[in-house]
């Protein structure tokens, strides 16, 4: 219903969404710009930030533990996985890149669901945190609004990493021409290997601080993996900007829709992606032609 | 080096975990012979040659992951259960089926189970090939009515018996109804009707509601139930929220929810997403504004719920194994049950067993795997021995006529014991509450 409340609430609503949807979205678009390899795997890992997080919650009952252990897991999962399989696939065709980060995700999926089951598990939100807030337009979980501060400071700091470190120059110049800075003399492989534990890592702590927004399923992971494509198509493949504006471009797409008909607040999302791929192929703030 | 690819995922895995169990006891010789004696009619589907061994094949498809993965392995269970009593004669399955001595007609019943991730496409994909590789006489699955509606649609394709899972869908046994189909649990219609008077009575005439509606069949013929109903009490509707199965956030859902001014939040959803929507919304203040009510109730809602969200809330279901103190098949099922597998059976393992103990009894009573006799077995309108007490099928529509059970969520200090999640408010008698046969377009095709 389309009230002047209903819209302020729809908007911030948005905004929480989409800032959620930006920390997922660019692990994976940092992971492609550099790497090259469509990982769709990501979801996975951020369902297994999750759960690596719950199992340190329920060890320890410490929340920021919890997230801690998420993200220290994945990034460890991360640097293994790229050592042990993913470079092996950096000269092979995008087919074989795609099949193998697919069974990768198949892989994580059905081992957390033989080790915790299909039945969603909790984590609670920090006590300070819990409860409810009162906006003015409208009552909104504290949770909520702690996450959009957690995610912009988890987002400045992989700016900061970007684009304030020698190790981010690196990873920018890869992006923007890999076998360039290789001949450089830089260990591109080093670099790789770190760039998909960050990648990974910035996925398994989206995976547990959202933990207390959603109930943990081994399928949490999927349904997200589809709507961070949508995201990185419509923001630019590659940019790390791009991945944050197209987070939110799609988290005020998904609200506002609702509150017109929300029968079509997936509906417009893709319609959205396909506009931006009609006007602007290499997304809003991709640059055509990168190679 | 090639940055670019920007092909979106191509589709999601088609996992098909197949697993053969060859349970119970031989066949007795004597009786292969008697049924094949009596059976002289041309081939179709796959009879006869799916009964002309020693042992006959179910094709299962079940939702094993995805969102209703919880309710279809319960399922799987109370399948597995039945099957197991069946090949040994158990004296539970012969209270139900009472010509049933061991097997089916003396024939061993196997069985192949395929994961079906609630997609109507997996289901129909695992069922053609247990039909093809198996020559399975009976198929069935479904925790989602979208698969009990293409399924529905296969069975009398191929002439192959289907008898649903879980199906809350008018439509399964209404406009998408089948000759080859048969429903045992109750659905959108009978729930409303059964669900209704309880909420107006708790509530008052007047209100306004909620809805929360997955946006599939099950969700659209619940909720118009619902409407049709507590409309002559002159409720109205504030908001219908309908969202895709499998939705990862309810936020924006919920906040529209909270400005539409409802009394009463109904939730349609199902399985995980009812989870998920709940806890949500109690996260946005929801329900210190308004009640929550379950038409369709899910098994393992409150458990997975958690916290006592549920105390006080109305449901209306299948089965709950408290009933045990009312029914003795009841006791005997759910002690068999808990036996078994460690816990109280929720109403999806009760359905999916009296599902196949209803198809055993028919059997024996066609004495023969024609599927066209076993049709009309079904169809004789037998009164059956159920964990419900008294039921029988409907010829018109092969909709079981059964009651349905009011449940009211206890508080976490009422529960006695960690599974006494919900109390038996009323068991309301089935054949008030159904449609006229013919109200939803039902026409359910040729036996041949």
């Amino acid at each position: 219903m389309i009230t002047w409340s209903n819209f302020v609430s729809q908007l911030f609503n948005g905004l929480a969404l989409g800032a959620l949807l930006a920390l997922i979205s660019s692990g994976l678009t940092i992971i492609y710009g550099t790497l090259g390899v469509l990982n769709l795997a990501h979801g996975a890992m951020f369902m297994l930030g999750g759960y690596a997080g719950y199992a340190a919650y329920q060890a320890t009952n410490s929340f920021v533990l919890a997230v801690i252990a998420g993200s220290v897991a994945l990034l460890l999962v991360g640097v293994v996985l790229e050592r042990v399989l993913v470079r092996h696939f950096y000269s092979r065709p995008h087919e074989d890149q795609l099949l193998v980060t697919f069974g990768l995700a198949i892989v994580i999926v059905e081992a957390v669901r033989f080790f915790f089951g299909s039945e969603s598990r909790s984590v609670p939100a920090p006590a300070s945190l819990s409860g409810i807030t009162s906006l003015g337009f409208a009552m909104y979980p504290t949770y909520r609004i702690a996450l959009m501060g957690i995610i912009a400071v988890a987002l400045f700091a992989l700016f900061v990493v970007l684009y304030r470190t020698r190790l981010g120059m690196i990873v920018r110049a890869g992006i923007e021409d890999a076998v360039m800075v290789d001949s450089l003399g830089i260990n591109v492989y080093r670099v790789f290997m770190v760039v998909f534990g960050i990648g990974a890592m910035a996925a398994g702590f989206a995976g547990i601080v959202n933990a207390p927004v959603v109930s943990l399923t081994p399928e949490v992971g999927e349904t997200i993996l589809v709507q961070t494509f949508v995201v990185v198509v419509i923001g630019g493949v590659g940019s790390f900007p791009g991945a944050i504006l197209g987070g939110l471009i799609a988290g005020e797409i998904i609200s506002l829709t609702s509150m017109v008909n929300p029968g079509y607040a997936y509906v417009m999302l893709f319609a959205a992606m396909t506009l931006v791929l009609m006007v602007r192929p290499h997304g809003l703030m991709g640059q055509p032609g990168r190679e | 080096m090639s940055h670019r690819d920007d092909r979106a995922p191509s589709g999601r895995r088609n996992f098909i975990r197949t697993s053969l169990a060859a349970v119970g006891g031989m066949a007795l010789p004597g009786f292969a012979t008697r049924a094949m004696a009596a059976d002289n009619h041309p081939a179709i589907g796959t009879w006869p040659a799916g009964a002309e061994g020693n042992s006959v094949f179910i094709g299962i498809a079940v939702p094993r992951t995805g969102t209703y993965a919880v309710q279809g392995e319960d399922e799987l269970k109370g399948w597995q259960l039945a099957i197991e009593h069946l090949n040994s004669g158990d004296s539970l399955i012969r209270r139900i089926s009472p010509r049933t001595k061991k097997g089916v007609l003396g024939k061993e019943v196997k069985y192949g189970a395929a994961d079906s991730a609630a997609k109507p496409n997996n289901a129909v994909q695992a069922e053609q090939r247990f039909i093809t590789e198996n020559h399975a006489i009976l198929m069935t699955g479904s925790t989602s009515s979208a698969v009990a509606v293409a399924m529905n649609k296969l069975a009398q394709r191929e002439k192959v018996l289907y008898v649903t899972g879980i199906s809350g869908s008018n439509d399964t046994t209404g406009k998408d109804c089948v000759r080859y189909g048969f429903r045992q649990n109750f659905y959108g219609q009978t729930a409303a009707a059964a669900i209704g008077p309880v909420l107006v009575k708790a509530y008052g005439k007047g209100k306004k509601a909620a809805y929360m509606t997955p946006d599939y069949t099950y969700g659209h013929t619940v909720t118009k139930s619902m409407q049709d109903y507590l409309a002559t009490a002159g409720w109205t509707t504030a908001t219908n929220q309908v969202s895709p199965l499998g939705a990862p956030d309810y936020s924006s859902y919920l906040l529209n929810v909270a400005n539409s001014g409802a009394d009463v939040l109904i939730n349609v959803n199902w399985g995980h997403d009812a989870v998920l929507s709940i806890q949500q919304a109690q996260r946005f203040g929801i329900f210190d504004k308004m009640k929550l009510a379950v038409p369709y109730q899910i098994p393992f809602l409150a458990p997975e719920v958690g916290g006592g969200l549920l105390a006080g809330v109305y449901a209306a279901t299948d089965f709950w194994w408290t009933l045990e103190d009312k029914y003795p098949l009841a006791k005997l099922f759910v002690q068999s049950f808990e036996k078994r597998w460690g816990y109280k059976p929720e109403w999806g393992a009760n359905n999916a067993y009296m599902s196949f103990a209803f198809w055993a009894d028919a059997v024996e009573n066609a004495g023969s795997f024609y599927p066209p006799d076993v049709i009309k077995s079904f169809e004789a309108g037998r009164k059956l021995q159920s964990t419900v007490g008294e039921v029988y099928f409907r010829k018109e529509d092969h909709q079981l006529v059964r009651p349905v059970v009011i449940v009211q969520g206890k508080k976490p200090n009422e529960m006695k014991n960690k599974e006494d999640f919900w109390n038996v408010v009323e068991i309301v008698p089935g054949e008030a509450l159904m449609q006229k046969p013919d109200a939803f377009g039902c026409n359910l095709g040729d036996y041949t």
